[in-house]
């Protein structure tokens, strides 16, 4: 059975101008143990989906699923008690602002300790030795002295080391990371993407890894999500991604890349991501595609089977002969 | 090639106050460092934060003063206490700041942004300020009716190409860009990257490109300077760096950078520890408690900057060749 599968999802936000559908129709199953990369622009999506699952979205947000299920439990009429009690235990989260994600208020100790409160009902003494566990599973040094710090008293690294260990207090079964390694530093960055991949290891945890750079998700995960302009563009592989990518938008955001760049000029992306109010007919990427003709601007693509890459693309690329394009 | 650059022993000490009545404590944020650009290359920085990077970008703009060391800019020497000249040289050398939402102010409409320059540094009319800047907007890839527009209305890629036109406007010579990309998505700092490269070969410009991107540094630089915590410990010319790094220091940064072939994942140089404070930085060399070669001498004399090959490297092993 699949820990995780939605079907479906769509949110939409009330705005002075009208309704917003920041994700539409995302889909996405997760096996245990697995690591999953959402990538995608800013305004893509990637986040917003993740949120609503974790329902910690703002109240003029409106989530619609067909299918919103962890480990066989629906998630889309749950109530907000029920919800506490699944959400910060077997699931969990880190955001990408390590330093504004503590609280600046209480110590890391009181803070990662409070988890083990609520949901493992450990008793004092059994928290502080499985507080202490935790940040030395993280790696932070002199974790005795580190529990009495409080958040401005470390660097960003250790911030976000501190996050993980309180989002895997609870042995969580699923763990979401959101851009947990654009705010630091490259060998920080690697320290903490190895940190991650070997907790995911050692627990069997399954991961998901919402992230703008193409270069963690070659590093890390297993299967890749492209979103684009709130809707799910390609779904493949890692491997076949990078070296067959289906959707032209892919194709360029692996392009644009300098270290993929053979000459002098780095190929570009034409125009900008549409926003709420300038979304164009058909194909939303049909504007700032090479390949767009007459049916891209008035059809909406099909979605390709999962050969192609489940792309939302009327002309996938890298199609074989044989297959439909 | 004649150096239009030439940075000799720069030092900022910045005061710290601990409290009401302790003295305060100075921050060596960048040590003795000397360099030089070539007029026409691009020379990038690179270095995590705290490296002092964004310090020696503002001592080259005169935002601030050297306190000690001298800098020689276009033929001109402004040295530490002595400010000299520097009214005529800051137009000489122009920056482009990280943040193009905060570099811009949300009150002044894009024209007025890109012409106050022109107004306190030249005698032009009002007619002849608006025609210069009509003409950089297009050079920068924008349009001339955005000259009436807020930087509200601009997404953040064409935001920072109006922050390179407000820095073209007096025809600088220098550039530096002080991580002109890290705020933008991939799509658009490719974009960006390019009106740069556009930018350089058209009016013959020096950039100073600082940046904590390896694989945006590759692409752009001519010749690379790594800098740990205040001071330069390799520089090189691209090739050289990327081809055969020789400080430990740049090994791990190089490998660290995430590959963007799947296929290239394994085993990598890793890192433990973090940045030392500045406060407190460790003796001898200041890599010595993270560095894998780390001996009795890296911990008790600092290496200084010694030229092997093409490159200049400050260190120890690799001077007496144990890497």
């Amino acid at each position: 059975m699949s820990l995780l599968t939605i079907k479906n999802l769509s949110v939409t936000f009330q705005t002075a101008s009208g309704p917003f559908k920041a994700v539409d129709g995302f889909n996405m199953t997760l096996q245990p143990g697995e690591i999953l990369g959402i990538v995608g622009e800013s305004g893509s999506g990637k986040s917003v989906a993740m949120l609503g699952l974790m329902g910690l979205l703002p109240p003029t947000a409106t989530v619609t699923a067909d299918e919103m299920s962890f480990e066989g439990r629906d998630m889309r009429g749950i109530g907000a008690r029920e919800r506490r009690r699944i959400v910060g235990a077997a699931m969990a989260m880190i955001f990408q602002e390590p330093m504004s994600s503590l609280n600046p208020c209480f110590t890391v100790g009181f803070q990662i300790k409070e988890s083990l409160r609520i949901h493992m009902k450990l008793d004092r003494k059994a928290r502080h030795r499985r507080a202490i566990e935790l940040l030395e599973a993280v790696g932070l040094p002199e974790p005795e002295r580190r529990l009495k710090a409080y958040p401005h008293q470390l660097s960003g690294g250790m911030s976000q080391r501190v996050m993980i260990a309180m989002a895997t207090a609870c042995r969580p079964k699923l763990l979401i990371a959101d851009e947990p390694t654009t705010a630091l530093d490259v060998t920080i960055q690697a320290q903490i993407l190895d940190l991650l991949v070997d907790l995911q290891k050692d627990h069997g945890m399954a991961m998901i890894l919402i992230t703008h750079d193409m270069g963690v998700v070659a590093e890390t995960a297993q299967r890749v999500i492209v979103q684009y302009a709130g809707q799910q563009v390609e779904a493949q592989g890692v491997e076949t991604l990078f070296t067959e990518p289906h959707h032209p938008y892919t194709a360029a955001l692996l392009s644009a890349m300098p270290e993929r760049a053979t000459g002098d000029r780095l190929p570009t992306i034409p125009g900008v991501v549409p926003g709420q109010g300038d979304r164009p007919n058909g194909c939303l990427f049909n504007p700032r595609c090479p390949k767009a003709d007459a049916l891209c601007r008035t059809v909406v693509p099909p979605r390709q089977d999962e050969t192609l890459g489940r792309a939302l693309c009327h002309y996938p690329l890298n199609a074989r002969i044989g297959e439909a394009a | 090639m004649n150096a239009i650059v030439t940075a000799r022993n720069l030092s900022q000490v910045y005061e710290v106050k601990r409290g009401l009545f302790a003295k305060p404590l100075g921050l060596k944020a960048v040590k003795e460092t000397s360099f030089s650009v070539e007029e026409g290359e691009t020379l990038a920085i690179v270095g995590e934060s705290g490296c002092g990077k964004s310090t020696l970008a503002r001592i080259l703009t005169m935002i601030e003063e050297p306190t000690e060391g001298e800098l020689e800019i276009d033929g001109k020497v402004i040295a530490a206490g002595r400010t000299g000249d520097v009214k005529s040289l800051r137009s000489t050398v122009q920056i482009v700041f990280q943040n193009p939402y905060g570099a811009l102010n949300p009150r002044q409409k894009v024209g007025a942004i890109i012409e106050e320059p022109l107004k306190i540094n030249s005698n032009l009319s009002r007619a002849e300020r608006r025609e210069k800047v009509k003409a950089l907007l297009a050079e920068v890839g924008l349009r001339p009716e955005h000259y009436d527009r807020y930087p509200h209305m601009f997404s953040g890629g064409q935001r920072q190409r109006i922050a390179i036109a407000r820095a073209l406007i007096l025809d600088p010579k220098i550039l530096v860009l002080d991580e002109p990309v890290s705020a933008l998505d991939v799509s658009i700092q490719a974009a960006v990257l390019n009106l740069l490269a556009d930018l350089q070969d058209r009016l013959n410009l020096t950039y100073v490109f600082i940046s904590h991107d390896l694989s945006v540094v590759k692409h752009v630089a001519d010749r690379v300077l790594v800098m740990y915590l205040g001071r330069p410990v390799e520089i090189a010319p691209k090739e050289a760096l990327y081809g055969e790094p020789k400080h430990p220091y740049t090994r791990a940064l190089l490998s660290a950078t995430p590959a963007t072939n799947p296929d290239e994942r394994g085993e990598r140089i890793r890192l433990t520890g973090e940045l030392p404070s500045p406060f407190d930085p460790p003796p001898g060399c200041s890599f010595n408690p993270r560095c894998p070669y780390a001996n009795d001498r890296c911990r008790a004399e600092r290496p200084l900057l010694k030229r092997h090959g093409a490159s200049e490297v400050a260190c120890f092993a690799v001077d007496e060749g144990r890497i």
